[in-house]
């Protein structure tokens, strides 16, 4: 029994040095939107070997993101759709957003020959809604004369997370189509019909899309690119089929950016721009001396949002992720510039 | 029956005893398929690289899982010592007080705890631990699989303890030994083994738990061993690359579940080979 | 030290004693306190909504609007429908090997697998369902000219089957085992068949033992996350049929608890009260059948 007693003090004893020795390396904690994954994935395993800092992100979605944030239990948090005037109202703390990149939403299917589809927000709306079920239906055809499209029913694959590629997605929807704004709305959560499959995260949709003949789908564009699944050219304001790319999402980011970041620019007015484009945002409190943070701990933290926006920049186009502007830089700097600890400014 | 000739009874036999083994055998078909299907695609992958290195970038090949690796021992051995000394504690205490109020009260508690949706205990400990400690960590990664284990180890540990001789007790105390010296001397050693099997068998239920971990260890990327911060673990790792539409993550996760299983079946081999060598006998 | 052996004995005694007491207590405060927490956390919702939650059938968060009927609904349509898949095959499997091969080879070879894929996580189940189930089910509903969604309650079923039929089996074979010898040989002295034996004695001896058996798989079935999770088809509606993409308590619990704020956390914990209630009330039911079979045998 001694002996067994030793064992078990031994090992506490490991364990505890374990865990000394692992305090003294810097570590950041961030969750949210799924959106940015590949990437942050990217530019925190640079950021390591570059600083020796460690970023865990993990991927739970935008409404994970901010409500871990506002649960305080990670530094930032990551988001596609910006928190509204009502949602900031509500928390007593002030959130900041900075941008990090800008990313599309593609609209991804599963037809034998995988070919390139023409589609309009209407009719992306009404299939995403359940009124087109066939993919041989009228309205689809008459965009693409040259494909033989199947009769073939058409099964929807949508987030069952809530998530900010849904609530980006719903809202180039809501505005380019007057049926889904009354009946589905603009959110991260709407709700679906009985008859489209939930899929957990932006790699479930394209698995699920991947898996099922005859189905549709709405992920970020690498989720789609990174399979080989076909993406369809969206119709933009200015009457253009324009592809999820790097070009066409740059062009729809070319708008006035308020001072706080918050922007929308799904269905933008740039004539080559990719309508279904978004900003996906880091978010945190600019008060940092909260839930006991040390000034170092949120130094560290600005720090590396400060790399992401700067020298983090350079791993976007690879992944295909559209850059921040310069424009967008020079705001999510003063955005960053405001941060507080004990109403003291952080940055200098 | 008396209608019935010999040979249609005889029949009837026939028909039953293959209808028997038809549906047994037709069971174990999709059975051996899923373990053939694990270990094939498992194997393929694991090398020696694969178990002690790092995850390789997205779109990188290669790389390892060493971090899911490390969390889950982490894990293990945090639930381990946390759950230990308690159902043992318990286990004593209802071998001791066997009609007692507050020992039925726990038997029935520990059936009630063996039956708690390993979710529900995930989203608990969230509220528990997570929230006030404010951050993601192994310890309540570790707490979670502990209640888990709880049941199990208690269960196992009362039963080996009923079949301790009471001779044995009595000629102890006999002698002059106090109750617990008794205890920790005679009763223990005695049912080592059952505790030793319940501790096993806790383990390889909790090793391959996923809902629990969901909102506590909650994963990371990076190698950790503090239990303040977040961990990953295997089941979280197959969890999240399974169904990512990457070939090269479904690889890997099929290479954490080779290992995963591969593990289980260690733990069942040691159980048995402690039941057979630790059987107590009088 | 002055003081006695024999009064450190009694202090050490008494904190022995007392370590014990503590243990044993503490296993009763953990599972109080599991209750504790989940009602007082989901109480917000209740005080709010009354009894909405029961009497309405829409979950839509971003309404507010909670029920947890379509949530009942799917689990239990997936948990009885395993259970009648299981059944003939885990009946098979324990007469197999409680009545005509209990010793031998092959039932130590059957014993090994079952322990083995009892012992297979959860999750890689639902790895293997997503892998080959899915596809399978998928050509079955275009056979059939049914949506294919691949996913959805049948799906969810089958794999749950596979999950619960080596515990069923397991407990099956044990109860009967237990049949007692003399009754079995009194049957085969009078010229008895194996089936007679079977029909006649076996199955009615252990009818109690079996009954609990598969109350405590439906336990397990109720409960069960991961793999479900994966195969369900997450969709929070009353399923409509057997191909219907659908959600079990657990199901919407580990899909939406990460990301819920305010009162959505509020009901998914109920949710979760629910679910540990009806876990609860099945566990309770199976243990009290197999502990009277216990006596009785």
């Amino acid at each position: 029994m001694k002996k067994v007693m030793k064992w078990i003090m031994l090992g506490f004893v490991l364990m505890g040095s374990l865990s000394f020795v692992e305090a003294a390396e810097k570590e950041l904690m961030g969750a949210g939107a799924s959106f940015p994954y590949p990437l942050y994935t990217k530019m925190f395993s640079e950021y390591h070997k570059e600083t020796g800092v460690k970023v865990n992100y993990q991927a739970i979605g935008s409404g994970g993101g901010i409500k871990q944030v506002l649960a305080k239990v990670v530094d930032f948090g990551g988001t596609d759709a910006y928190l509204d005037d009502a949602k900031l109202r509500e928390v007593k703390e002030e959130i900041l957003h900075i941008p990090t990149c800008l990313g599309a939403v593609a609209v991804t299917y599963n037809l034998p020959g995988s070919p390139t589809l023409q589609l309009t927000g209407d009719v992306i709306a009404d299939i995403f809604m359940g009124k087109i079920t066939l993919w041989n239906d009228q309205r689809i055809q008459s965009l693409n004369k040259t494909v033989n499209l199947p009769k073939m029913r058409i099964t929807v694959v949508r987030r069952s997370d809530s998530s900010g590629t849904t609530f980006i997605f719903t809202d180039y929807l809501s505005k380019v189509s007057a049926d889904w704004e009354t009946g589905m709305g603009r959110s991260k959560t709407p709700s679906w019909g009985a008859t489209a499959i939930g899929a957990a995260k932006n790699a479930g949709v394209a698995g699920q899309v991947k898996n099922i003949p005859g189905s549709i789908g709405y992920v970020e564009v690498i989720y789609a690119l990174s399979n080989g699944m076909p993406v369809a050219s969206v119709k933009n304001k200015s009457g253009r089929f324009i592809a999820p790319t790097l070009e066409g999402v740059g062009l729809a980011a070319d708008t006035d950016m308020p001072a706080d970041t918050r922007v929308t620019i799904t269905d933008t007015a740039a004539t080559d721009g990719y309508p279904i484009s978004s900003f996906t945002w880091v978010i945190l409190f600019k008060e940092q001396n909260y839930g006991g943070r040390t000034l170092a701990q949120a130094k560290e933290t600005l720090d590396l949002l400060w790399w992401m926006i700067h020298d983090g920049q350079r791993y976007n186009e690879e992944l295909k992720y559209g850059e921040l502007s310069k424009e967008a830089v020079k705001k999510a700097e003063a955005v960053l510039r405001s941060t507080q600890y004990n109403g003291k400014p952080i940055l200098k | 029956m008396k209608e019935l000739t010999v040979k249609k009874r005889m029949a009837k036999d026939r028909l039953f005893h293959s209808l028997v083994l038809f549906f047994a055998s037709l069971v174990v078909i999709p059975l051996l398929f899923l373990l053939g299907y694990i270990f094939k695609k498992g194997i393929a992958v694991i090398n020696w690289d694969f178990i002690v290195s790092m995850p390789a970038g997205v779109g990188e090949s290669g790389g390892g899982i060493v971090h899911s690796l490390v969390g889950t021992l982490l894990l293990i051995l945090i639930a381990v010592f946390l759950s230990v000394p308690v159902a043992v504690g318990a286990a004593l205490f209802i071998n001791d007080h066997p009609k007692n109020r507050i020992s039925q009260l726990i038997r029935f508690t520990v059936d009630m705890l063996q039956g708690i949706p390993s979710i529900i205990m995930g989203i608990v400990i969230y509220i528990w631990i997570v929230l006030p400690m404010k951050n993601f960590s192994a310890l309540a990664g570790g707490v979670a699989l502990g209640i888990m284990m709880l049941p199990i180890i208690i269960k196992s540990t009362e039963e080996t303890l009923k079949m301790v001789p009471e001779s044995l007790k009595e000629a102890s105390l006999a002698l002059g030994a106090p109750y617990y010296k008794t205890v920790l001397r005679v009763i223990l050693p005695a049912g080592l083994s059952g505790i030793l099997t319940g501790i096993l068998l806790g383990v390889s239920r909790i090793a391959g738990e996923t809902a629990p971990l969901l909102f506590t260890a909650f994963g990371n990327p990076f190698l950790n061993t503090d239990l303040f911060k977040p961990v990953d673990a295997l089941p979280l790792l197959i969890y999240n690359y399974s169904t990512s539409p990457y070939p090269e993550w479904i690889r890997i996760a099929w290479g954490a579940s080779f290992i995963l299983v591969t593990f289980v079946l260690i733990l069942n081999l040691i159980t048995r080979w402690v039941v057979k060598k630790w059987q107590i006998k009088f | 030290m002055s003081a006695s052996p024999l009064k450190v004995h009694k202090v050490k005694e008494k904190g022995f004693s007392a370590f014990l007491l503590f243990s044993g207590t503490l296993v009763l405060m953990v599972l109080g306190a599991f209750f504790v927490t989940l009602v007082l956390q989901s109480f917000p919702l209740f005080r709010e909504t009354g009894l909405k939650f029961f009497t309405t059938s829409r979950w839509v968060p971003m309404e507010n609007a909670f029920s947890v009927l379509p949530f009942i609904a799917g689990t239990l349509m997936t948990s009885f429908l395993s259970i009648l898949i299981a059944f003939p095959f885990s009946m098979a499997l324990s007469i197999l090997l409680g009545e005509y091969i209990k010793t031998g080879p092959f039932a130590a070879a059957f014993k090994s697998v079952t322990e083995l894929l009892a012992g297979i996580p959860s999750v890689i189940y639902g790895f293997w369902g997503i892998m080959i189930l899915m596809p399978l089910v998928q050509s079955l509903q275009i056979k059939l000219g049914v949506i294919p969604y691949g996913v959805g309650v049948l799906t969810a079923s089958l794999i749950l089957s596979l999950m619960i039929i080596p515990y069923a089996a397991s407990l099956g074979r044990d109860v009967i085992s237990m049949v007692p010898g003399d009754l079995k040989e009194a049957a085969y002295a009078m010229g008895a068949t194996r089936f007679e034996v079977v029909a006649h004695i076996i199955l009615p001896y252990a009818r109690s033992g079996i009954t609990a058996g598969f109350f405590l798989a439906l336990g397990r079935a109720v409960g069960e996350t991961m793999a479900v999770t994966m195969l369900i088809g997450n969709s929070n509606f009353i399923p409509k049929g057997i191909f219907s993409p659908a959600n079990t308590m657990a199901s919407v619990i580990a899909n939406e608890f990460g990301e819920a704020d305010g009162m959505h956390t509020t009901a998914l914990i109920a949710v979760g009260l629910v679910l540990m209630l009806l876990t609860g009330i099945i566990n309770s039911i199976g243990k009290s059948i197999m502990k009277r079979f216990q006596v009785g045998g």
